[in-house]
């Protein structure tokens, strides 16, 4: 495989592979956020604007491991360094 | 695929490029300066008052209240700064109902202006509350061990603040630009109104993300806890 393959191949693969494995932690804890907070709700009605309140901030912080492999991911296929350095080799020879 | 509004070039001239963050952080700017002057020509407390000073002063003590609740004691202070954050970033999200229009929250260099925006803001509170010295001693608590900690969060908070607007805006964008190619009619103004939803609560993130990262500078005076007393 010559060398333009080989960083297509890579690239495609990665990205695909980030965003999967990425979304797995973020996606487990926010669920675990979420059922926490409800239950607290349940135990305690009043407390319901801090609760939702902070549930929603935490809920960002987790979010924003997920947004990180997205934004790799999105680099990877559309902004990719080595395939632009890739593809202008190519062009030039 | 546009990554970013950076790549829309409305005029070029040489070096000097007028790209699409530019203008459309420019009509921002233009929508709420104009907006609020024009609102706040004719302040009144009498019963019957304008609609939009009604609305003006739901958001403003809207936003105080919840800058109290963060923790911050003295709110005028900081409404100015953590207000207009939260302002800019939410009509930013807000506009994108709008045709043509694409938020410049969705470049990463608005993003990360207003991290570094904050990243300034957050020391020069701690120093005009506690004093240099006073400020410079928080970094090195609890122990000095922690001081490269510190400030390794220091900029790592300051990333994460850039990166995690710019992904939410950026994201929204693209997963409407791709589904407009592949199922153009309901399924993307299913994706707008969430896209729209998500805007609100990073933008809601950030300002109170802000408004946190000012209290531990400010409050770490208040934080200690009373001596217990000999008896």
């Amino acid at each position: 495989m010559d060398i333009t393959a080989l960083v297509a191949v890579a690239s495609i693969v990665t990205a695909g592979l980030t965003i999967a494995l990425g979304s797995i932690g973020p996606a487990l804890g926010e669920g675990r956020a979420v059922a926490t907070a409800l239950s607290s709700l349940a135990q305690q009605p009043d407390a319901a604007t801090t609760i939702t309140r902070t549930l929603f901030v935490g809920l960002a912080m987790i979010e924003s491991i997920a947004i990180y492999c997205f934004v790799v991911s999105m680099i990877l296929i559309f902004a990719n360094p080595f395939w632009n350095h890739v593809i202008a080799q190519a062009a030039g020879k | 695929m546009r990554l970013s509004p950076d790549e829309i070039i409305f005029w070029q001239h040489g070096f000097f490029k007028l790209n699409g963050t530019i203008v459309f952080t420019w009509g921002l700017m233009l929508v709420l300066a104009v907006g609020s002057k024009l609102v706040t020509r004719k302040l009144t407390t009498e019963h019957t008052r304008s609609r939009w000073q009604n609305l003006l002063e739901i958001v403003v003590t809207g936003i105080e209240k919840q800058i109290e609740d963060v923790g911050l004691q003295h709110p005028e202070k900081y409404i100015g700064f953590l207000g207009t954050l939260f302002l800019f970033v939410a009509l930013a999200s807000l506009c994108t109902v709008i045709p043509g229009y694409e938020p410049p929250t969705g470049s990463l260099s608005t993003t990360a202006a207003l991290a570094l925006c904050v990243m300034v803001a957050v020391p020069l509170f701690g120093i005009e509350d506690q004093g240099l010295r006073g400020y410079l001693k928080s970094y090195v608590e609890p122990t000095i061990i922690m001081l490269p900690f510190n400030i390794i969060s220091e900029l790592s908070r300051t990333l994460a603040l850039a990166v995690r607007l710019f992904g939410n805006m950026m994201s929204g964008t693209m997963i409407i630009a791709i589904l407009l190619t592949i199922t153009p009619f309901l399924f993307p103004i299913a994706m707008s109104a969430l896209g729209l939803l998500t805007g609100m609560v990073q933008a809601y993130i950030f300002s109170i993300l802000a408004a946190v990262y000012i209290a531990a500078a400010t409050r770490m005076r208040m934080a200690k806890p009373d001596p217990v007393p000999k008896t």
